[in-house]
């Protein structure tokens, strides 16, 4: 599987591209810092044992170089049969609400400029015949919370366009992966207080990896942030009120 | 001396004072105004532990990419946060293994360098010192700053063994160890008593790259010191199990257990069953490399059995110079002021290394497990008299309770150490809890 990857050098990103290198899919890195693209590239060419791993420049916030990014990619591979997305912006409710500017640029980048990178990746996959979009949203966008009510208000939105993806397209050959992750232990969350069901990156890798296997459209990592969104969902608003989650 | 809320992190041992960690990918960014780094915390006292004034340290563990490597000649350069058991998992397959074998896997490159970490070939291969090759480093004044034997080699051979107080290590080059099958031929032997254990050692160091031995160290008179010699090299192709090792379960300690636990009797039975059940006397097996160099690794959390107060590890090396009798002279100390220790680990030492503060040295390295009971810092301070005595020394990676003037007693290269520090951080920025302990530093 040739696989072009937004947000491989850190976190979730970094041990999902690992596991794909080291069984042996080609890669292409996408990213902002081309120092630390290369330092990813390296890392993954010597676990992978062979080949090589290209990179080019990306930006969340440049959605003009998006196109070049994925046709870079494209050329690198010699075709193109997956997209991950894992990159993202994350800040803390109390912050996003004292920073109305970092509001915006995270409400572009995470909604607006992702789907835009999305669009282009679709018509990508749909020209030769269908692949692979997996894209990581969150848990935030389950219901309007109080801790994440901007963080979970794009990815809310995100949610239901890879969600509408699916509808179309699964047809022509599209396979829609989004990926919901709950709280998982890295660099992101560091210092927040961990929840009870936190995650480890490499573990959340495996089963995200199984989920683009089967084309599993809906993933929640690790597992038991399905059923905690279930009853989430389900609680009545005069509750969500009342509670500080 | 510690306030009792807010986030408090703990070394091995957990005896845990008051700090946090800052985990990032860009160890760059986060040791710019920190005292301290520190990866899987596997030391077991307070090395990796910030001063109580600066509760912030930096943890390196997400800074884990291999950077390089050459497969003709083993040379790797990689992120200090890379994990020994991330390198063996990738590397081993390929016919590489790191050139030093310590005791666990769960440990970082950068904490191999800072503890200059020594295992069952020291007396073949040296300790890690003699395989690093260069090392990045964010020194005191903010500069990032390579070094090896050629450039700046102070802070080189300072950084060995320097417990992460002369710099944060932010990459780490060294060569890794070619082996002809990821397999290993292990013997194991039963060895009625602590001198005929000295003697087995020394016989079996010219023929086996690796050897360490378990002894018990609660049995007296001529039952002193028993124990079960491990000898292991790697296996011939020829001989190898097809296939590589599988990937091993983990079961955990899934809380802590009561302080009784592990006490005198039940130590007394586990050691007593462990020494009659090897039989016939020598044993010869193909092993999985990680039940040869890591059996405790086999259960997650292990630190939990030793009850809620934590406990130490006392690890001293004595020299060839006090001759065979110091083994039994500690021993005996130890079994009078009644230590129970169920892991009683013994290795010889070959020659020390150029790491200005590294703990091996030619001699015997003798290690024990001690829950920590109102008694232990007496003991501890008995056993370090002896060893001041004896002319050997202490392992800071295993330490929580040596007295600073007892250090210094038992390290004749610590000035050369200080002078090296003093000159790449003169005002004493970068520091641990260990460091206001031992060496005198600011809180």
């Amino acid at each position: 599987m040739k696989v072009a990857f937004l947000g491989a050098t850190k976190g979730m990103g970094r041990a999902l591209a690992r596991l794909l290198a080291e069984r042996g899919d080609p890669l292409f890195l996408l990213g902002r810092d081309p120092i630390d693209l290369e330092k990813s590239a390296r890392d993954l060419e010597v676990r992978a044992g062979k080949g090589r791993v290209g990179t080019a420049a990306c930006d969340l916030e440049k959605p003009e170089g998006f196109a070049a990014a994925l046709d870079a990619a494209e050329a690198g591979l010699g075709g193109l049969d997956a997209v991950i997305v894992t990159a993202g912006l994350f800040a803390t409710q109390d912050r996003l609400e004292e920073d109305v500017e970092l509001a915006r640029r995270l409400l572009t980048i995470d909604f607006a400029h992702t789907v835009v990178f999305c669009e282009h990746a679709r018509k990508r996959l749909l020209a030769r015949g269908g692949g692979t979009l997996c894209v990581f949203s969150s848990v935030a966008g389950e219901r309007g919370r109080k801790p994440v009510a901007l963080y979970g208000a794009a990815k809310a939105g995100l949610t239901r366009y890879l969600e509408a993806l699916d509808h179309k397209f699964r047809a022509q050959g599209l396979r829609t992966v989004c990926v919901k992750p709950g709280f998982v232990k890295t660099s992101m969350t560091d210092g927040l207080p961990a929840p009870p069901f936190a995650g480890e990156p490499e573990a959340v890798a495996r089963r995200v990896l199984r989920a683009i296997d089967r084309g599993e459209p809906v993933v929640y990592v690790p597992g038991a942030w399905r059923w905690v969104m279930l009853v989430i969902r389900s609680l009545p608003r005069s509750v969500m009120r009342r509670v500080g989650f | 001396m510690h306030e009792k809320t807010g986030p408090r992190l703990s070394g091995w041992g957990r005896i845990a004072v008051a700090g946090r960690e800052v985990r990032s990918e860009d160890l760059e960014r986060i040791t710019r105004d920190v005292p301290l780094s520190r990866g899987l915390g596997r030391s077991y006292g307070d090395s990796s532990l910030p001063p109580p004034g600066r509760p912030v340290v930096a943890g390196s563990r997400l800074a884990d990419r291999i950077l390089a490597f050459d497969e003709t000649t083993g040379l790797l350069r990689a992120e200090a946060g890379l994990s020994l058991f991330d390198l063996n998992r990738v590397f081993l397959p390929r016919g590489f293994f790191d050139p030093v074998a310590p005791g666990t896997q769960f440990i970082t490159l950068g904490g191999m360098v800072a503890a200059d970490v020594h295992g069952k070939s020291h007396h073949r291969a040296g300790s890690f010192d003699a395989h690093v090759t260069r090392l990045k480093m964010r020194v005191a004044d903010g500069r990032i700053v390579e070094c090896s034997r050629e450039v700046e080699p102070d802070l080189f051979r300072a950084t060995l063994g320097g417990m992460g107080l002369t710099g944060h290590i932010l990459e780490v080059e060294c060569r890794l160890l070619r082996v002809p099958s990821p397999w290993i031929h292990a013997e194991s032997e039963r060895v009625p008593d602590i001198d005929r254990f000295i003697d087995a050692l020394k016989e079996a160091g010219p023929h086996w790259p690796y050897t360490v031995g378990w002894i018990d160290c609660l049995s007296r008179g001529s039952r002193m010191g028993r124990g079960i010699l491990n000898r292991g090299r790697w296996a011939d192709p020829a001989e190898a199990p097809g296939g590589r090792p599988p990937p091993r379960r983990r079961p955990s300690v899934p809380f802590v257990l009561p302080g009784w636990v592990i006490d005198r009797w039940s130590v007394k039975a586990f050691n007593a069953v462990f020494y009659r059940s090897h039989v016939p006397r020598v044993r010869r097996r193909i092993l999985h490399p990680e039940s040869f160099f890591y059996p405790l690794d086999v259960v997650r959390h292990w630190n939990r059995l030793y009850g809620p107060r934590g406990f130490t590890q006392y690890q001293c090396v004595l020299p060839e110079s006090a001759g065979r009798g110091a083994a039994r002279r500690f021993l005996e100390l130890l079994t009078s002021r009644g230590g129970a220790s169920m892991l009683c680990v013994i290795k010889d030492c070959g020659p020390e290394g150029i790491g200005l503060l590294s703990f091996p040295k030619a001699g015997t390295s003798i290690a024990l497990d001690l829950s920590i009971r109102d008694h232990t810092q007496a003991l501890v301070d008995a056993l370090n008299e002896l060893v001041i005595a004896e002319g050997g020394r202490v392992y800071l990676a295993k330490d929580a309770l040596t007295r600073g003037e007892h250090y210094r007693a038992m390290e004749p290269r610590l000035d050369a150490f200080l002078a090296v520090r003093r000159k790449w951080d003169p005002q004493g920025k970068l520091r641990s809890a260990q460091s206001v302990r031992i060496l005198g530093d600011r809180p």
